[in-house]
């Protein structure tokens, strides 16, 4: 490489580093409005964040990093707002499936408990009580995203092939599958589950990371940073901000 | 290039004196030389190969401005091109664009006629001019459920397909009318279909039944699925964008979008330029090293 465009190289990697400083500078400063405006409304000190609407978070989805997914304390402390803000449902998700094995044992004896219960035909589910509400809790993983559509694409297609295979005629009739067929064989391969209202992320990035196609096609996806710095007002916010959200569902 | 498809109102060109017209072009210069320095020095970062675009707010943009729907969806239509233009200045190779959803058939007739009309009008427009499109040899797909289409249309569409199949440059792809979950299903209708000629073929190529009939036949697996869909031989895209500040998918490209960095600027789509473009790449550059990471690891599992 000659010298000049050496030079050129360099001075646009400055420009391009510079850019970014500044940009990283700007978003320390709004990080810590932001870490303000979470500390006025755990306080409740904020009227509005007050009195939540809770009624049209049928279920909530929790995204998180498998790395940071790790952390059990933050997670356990972070079902633990929800139980109190009274969410009814939560669906936890890693791509990885770290969250499935640290609640598959606790899932397992919740399970053995209600053996004579109906199970939900999702089959890590388990009910955590408290002393004042109950909450379901879901696990899934990225199994259960991709995958889980093949398995379902798999049972469509065998149990199509096999009705063929008992038909004498040689000409086959074409059998369609429509969105409702897929739903159906996504619930018997386990996969079914309701689509959250709402699905926050927590992680470096607002990615989905895979979760389930099915069940995030109209869900208000919401970015919450790192799971190391989450703020209860932070999860305050998010629930506000949802109950201002209007969906017209492609009309 | 695509910019001469972005309708100009010629009674105002005419009346333009020639030092206006002097001032405008070095005004024009002036920018587009600003803009190639700001994309060398965005460059130097990793830029994205394949955008997405959920071009939402054109109503929204009519309403404030006290114009007809109608009017907004062809602003939006500008904005299109513009965006596209940019893009393919900025080296993006891949860009897709959720011109229209299968739920918005549920609209109200009157606007769905008007947005089958500015369709057929562009797709003709594109058609006719050809030398635009070979100029950056740009590929144009329509991704979706094409016989929900009106007639015309649809036959519009196939026949820009069809024109511009052999081209290696730009690849513009159009969903419409499309779902996410329709396109799964479909690729699931496809591969079912593949496996049942592949065992007729079996069968009729075999004089021992039994052979036929137990054969070994794989499951299916994720990767025969990504065979089927529309964006088979695209890559996945690397920015989602969704204009006017929502932040829902609204059933787009959801099994692509794995790793994809989702991002809901407020503008409303009509408003989205050329600095909002910028802006979003700084955003994706931030967190490629994160969304690369995960991508190896899951490359790795796999």
């Amino acid at each position: 490489m000659s010298l000049p465009s050496r030079i050129i190289k360099l001075t646009l990697g400055l420009l391009w580093c510079i850019i970014h400083v500044v940009i990283s500078l700007f978003n320390l400063c709004s990080h810590l409005m932001f870490n303000l405006e979470c500390y006025l409304i755990s306080s409740g000190l904020l009227r509005k964040y007050r009195n939540l609407q809770l009624s049209r978070v049928k279920c909530l989805a929790i995204v998180v990093d498998s790395r940071e997914a790790k952390n059990t304390v933050k997670i356990n402390q972070l079902l633990c707002w929800l139980k109190t803000l009274g969410v009814k449902y939560v669906c936890l998700y890693d791509i990885d499936g770290v969250l499935k094995k640290f609640f598959e044992p606790s899932m397992n004896s919740s399970r053995d408990d209600n053996s004579g219960d109906d199970l939900d035909v999702c089959a890590n589910i388990k009910a955590l009580d408290s002393s004042h509400r109950e909450m379901t809790l879901e696990c899934i993983s990225g199994s259960d995203g991709k995958e889980g559509i093949a398995k379902a694409a798999n049972l469509l297609c065998s149990t199509s092939l096999n009705g063929d295979r008992y038909t004498h005629e040689s000409v086959k009739t074409e059998s369609v599958f429509t969105e409702t067929d897929m739903a159906s064989a996504l619930k018997s391969v386990g996969c079914g589950g309701p689509e959250p209202d709402l699905l926050l992320v927590y992680g470096p990035a607002r990615c989905h990371l895979g979760f389930p196609a099915w069940r995030l096609r109209y869900t208000e996806i919401m970015h919450m940073g790192p799971l190391k710095s989450m703020k209860y007002g932070a999860v305050v916010k998010a629930f506000y901000n949802f109950s201002k959200k209007y969906q017209n569902y492609g009309k | 290039m695509f910019a001469s498809l972005i309708s100009h109102d010629p009674k105002m060109l005419n009346e333009k004196k020639p030092d206006e017209i002097i001032a405008t072009g070095v005004l024009e210069s002036l920018q587009n030389f600003l803009r190639k320095c700001v994309i060398a020095v965005l460059s130097y970062g990793p830029m994205p190969k394949h955008v997405a675009f959920i071009m939402d707010g054109n109503r929204r943009y009519a309403k404030s401005r006290s114009i007809k729907e109608g009017t907004g969806h062809r602003v939006g239509f500008s904005a299109l091109m513009a965006s596209l233009l940019y893009c393919y200045e900025m080296g993006v190779k891949y860009i897709t664009v959720y011109a229209f959803s299968i739920d918005n058939f549920k609209r109200d007739p009157t606007e769905v006629q008007t947005l089958m009309e500015l369709m057929e009008e562009k797709i003709n427009e594109l058609l006719e001019n050809k030398n635009v499109i070979n100029k950056v040899n740009c590929k144009i797909n329509f991704w979706g459920n094409l016989d929900m289409l009106t007639e015309p249309v649809r036959v519009a569409a196939q026949k820009l397909m069809a024109s511009t199949a052999q081209n290696t440059g730009l690849v513009f792809s159009v969903c419409m009318p499309y779902n996410s979950t329709s396109e799964i299903a479909n690729a699931v209708n496809e591969l079912c279909k593949e496996r049942k000629d592949m065992i007729q073929g079996q069968h009729a190529g075999s004089c021992n039944s039994q052979t036929a009939n137990g054969g070994t036949r794989s499951d299916i697996s994720v990767a025969d699925l990504d065979r089927h869909m529309y964006t088979a031989g695209c890559p996945d895209p690397d920015i989602v964008i969704r204009t006017s500040g929502e932040t829902r998918l609204s059933n787009f490209l959801l099994w692509q979008t794995t790793f994809s960095h989702l991002q809901n600027p407020d503008p409303l789509w009509p408003e989205f330029s050329w600095r909002h473009l910028v802006w979003a790449i700084l955003q994706y550059q931030r967190v490629y090293p994160y969304i690369e990471q995960n991508k190896t690891l899951a490359k790795k599992q796999l």
